[in-house]
């Protein structure tokens, strides 16, 4: 056996996942190996003796993707993977919901091509602070800055900053045990939550408020979130949007399944529908049969104009045409009471539907508001050419405009859009022209790499992670889950994450 | 490629086993001691048998039949046209088996219908001989781009002697930018 294997074999063991070693491994062989003309069926050597580095920076999707991408089409390629945080994989970790765990199987994927060879986990690296781009570009022939989104879109609007209003990403990250946002609290001490926005986020955040807690306490939510959770006394929670059902963002599995949550009922009014089951037909298949649900949930759902809610039962509404002017809160107590809204109206133009305000005005009142408008990067690195409307770097196919050797994938790039596998389409594109560039020798080779930049760390006293390191982290977290069913019980502290990486072997 | 190393071990195998057969006497150790497998790589993919309580995540598909009966040739054309004629069997998985046999289809959720990135596309006749797709595979088709009347989830399609000589067809892209089914012009 190559010792390629007998690695494989030790990582996986003591997991008690043992199906997944029969995959992990002929994945493993499946990505690693490439085929001579002859038949034979070589490995890849283990000794590093390629012409290209190439330093992805970012864990998530993107970088991930990216790497896979580039290691496929270039044998002499060798990608070290940089992180900010101890643990790898990004928003798959830190942003898919704890109750859609299949969503997150991309991660064995990712794992195989961390332990292949030509690719390096290097955890706990800070652009910035660290390291700068500048020092990666002088190591490495190739840069890719795949380092999402780690910003908000703002509303720009007065209450916005106050107590009790909270970016739906934030609440993500508490409930997915996000080291920054762990000590978030929310205010669940109210029966109503508006969220500001239409999207899988916005329905995400509504889902995790009104699911009952006996589901999700079997997930691998955060400690944080479950107990507080447990006190909620949060029973409606509202998704308000400047446009039309027409405009919605979210697709048809998140839902689906909000209308079919348990203990809940949707709440839409009857009149926001109307004529709309004309334009369905027109409708491309993508939308069609999401607004075919929506239109059908609407006939069968309660109004809130006509019916008075039990009040016993949860329910989660949505409420269409409404821009948010102002947040208001109390005088006294300073909590949030409620949110004045404009009322819209729509005009298409050019094929784009825009919302026009009317000049009317609609108070909403409730205790708790998350604002979900959207995802933002920010500028990692000054030299790095940013566009700060659009919030991504100035790139032309993944190519960052005018600094040689530098490149960038996924919500960076695009812009904080799509699912995870956006980002898969989005990655092979700047892999490709990265490796058109390996061609045409506009991209230096023979740079030193990982070493260069160990050296680099050592001398400032960083302390890499990396990926049997996270593996530590990832077997204690399993075992702490199991001790309350769970699959695994997030570490959201970063002294107790490289506690645990750098754990002498013989302690387990 | 597995498949002429495969019968070569095979081969190799057989005369192996011929030989101990006909005479077990001393003399005959010293050509037991000089059989060589023809590459170790071959037989180490093997080696993830099933575990007892079923196979999982592409373990079936790297089975060979076990007989003719058991065999089901289909076609699978990839995003540069090329024909890959590939050998199955009755059960395997559209898209496990296009994994094995390294043809370009990801497959990132593991066939736990969250995702379409192996997303196929069926000739008319072969599509009307499948079972419908469930709602939920549905709802991830609506987020496939280039979606056709006659398009399915790869890992939902399990082979039948039915489907003998299928073509399945690779779209030019398997995911969506826009959540509002936009598609991009293609570069």
């Amino acid at each position: 056996m190559s010792p390629k294997k007998t690695r494989v074999l030790t990582i996986t063991v003591h997991n008690n996942v043992s199906t997944k070693f029969a995959s992990v491994m002929h994945k493993s062989l499946h990505k690693c190996q490439w085929r001579k003309p002859t038949g034979h069926v070589r490995f890849l050597s283990s000794q590093q003796d390629s012409s290209f580095r190439v330093c992805v920076v970012g864990s998530g999707p993107a970088g991930f993707y990216t790497a896979q991408s580039l290691l496929k089409n270039n044998p002499n390629v060798t990608v070290d993977i940089l992180e900010k945080l101890p643990v790898p994989f990004g928003l798959v970790r830190y942003g898919v919901a704890p109750d859609h765990p299949e969503v997150k199987n991309v991660v064995n994927q990712f794992t195989n091509l961390a332990q292949s060879g030509r690719c390096n986990f290097l955890g706990n690296i800070n652009i910035g602070t660290d390291v700068t781009v500048k020092e990666l570009l002088n190591g490495y022939s190739a840069v890719v800055l795949a380092y999402g989104a780690a910003s908000d879109r703002r509303l720009d609007i007065p209450g916005e900053d106050s107590e009790g209003v909270i970016s739906a990403r934030n609440f993500v990250g508490w409930y997915n045990g996000l080291p920054q946002d762990s000590e978030l609290k929310p205010n669940l001490n109210t029966d109503t939550a508006v969220v500001i926005g239409q999207g899988n986020v916005a329905l995400d955040v509504a889902r995790i408020l009104l699911t009952p807690i006996e589901i999700l306490q079997k997930t691998d939510i955060s400690e944080n979130a479950i107990s507080a959770l447990r006190r909620s006394k949060v029973k409606q929670v509202y998704l308000v949007g400047r446009r039309g059902p027409l405009e919605v963002s979210f697709t048809i599995k998140e839902l689906r399944e909000m209308v079919k949550l348990p203990g809940t009922k949707p709440i839409l009014d009857r009149s926001d529908f109307e004529g709309i089951d004309k334009l369905i037909p027109g409708l491309p298949r993508g939308r069609k049969r999401l607004i075919e649900l929506l239109y059908k949930t609407a006939l069968q759902s309660s109004n809130s104009q006509d019916e008075r809610l039990e009040t016993s039962q949860a329910a989660w509404g949505l409420k269409f045409l409404r821009s948010p002017l102002e947040i208001i809160q109390d005088q006294v107590d300073q909590q949030v009471k409620g949110v004045r809204f404009a009322v819209n109206t729509l005009q298409s133009q050019d094929g784009q539907t825009t919302a026009v305000p009317t000049g009317e005005e609609e108070f909403m009142e409730c205790g708790l508001v998350l604002k979900s408008v959207g995802y933002k990067s920010i500028r990692l690195d000054p030299i790095v050419p940013f566009d700060h409307m659009k919030g991504i770097i100035r790139n032309t196919k993944g190519k960052v405009d005018g600094i040689q050797g530098l490149y960038c994938s996924g919500w960076v790039k695009r812009g904080a859009v799509g699912v995870i596998l956006s980002s898969l389409n989005d990655s092979i594109e700047t892999a490709k022209t990265i490796s058109e560039d390996f061609t045409t020798g506009h991209i230096q080779h023979n740079n030193e790499g990982k070493d260069y930049l160990m050296k680099l760390l050592n001398n400032r006293g960083v302390k890499t992670v990396t990926f049997t390191d996270w593996l530590n982290i990832d077997e204690e977290e399993r075992q702490r889950g199991q001790l309350q069913s769970k699959p695994r019980e997030k570490i959201s502290d970063i002294t107790e994450m490289l506690k645990i990486a750098f754990r002498p072997q013989h302690e387990k | 490629m597995a498949a002429p190393m495969r019968r070569v071990a095979c081969r190799s195998f057989l005369a192996f086993s011929l030989r101990l057969h006909q005479n077990t006497t001393f003399k005959n150790f010293k050509s037991l001691a000089s059989f060589k497998l023809p590459s170790a790589t071959n037989f180490c993919r093997r080696i993830h048998v099933s575990k007892a309580g079923g196979l999982k995540n592409g373990e079936f598909e790297m089975q060979d039949p076990k007989s003719e009966d058991d065999v089901v040739n289909i076609v699978y054309i990839d995003r540069d046209d090329v024909r890959h004629e590939i050998k199955g069997k009755v059960g395997d998985n559209v898209m496990y088996l296009a994994h094995r046999y390294d043809i370009d289809i990801e497959g990132a959720c593991e066939a736990s219908l969250a995702c379409c990135t192996c997303h196929v596309v069926l000739p008319d006749n072969f599509y009307d001989k499948l079972s419908e797709p469930t709602e939920e595979e549905e709802d991830m088709l609506d987020l496939a781009p280039f979606l056709t009347a006659t398009s399915r989830l790869g890992c939902q399609v399990i082979l039948t002697k039915e489907l003998e000589g299928m073509e399945v067809r690779l779209p030019q892209a398997t995911r969506n930018f826009y959540v509002d089914g936009h598609v991009p012009e293609p570069h």
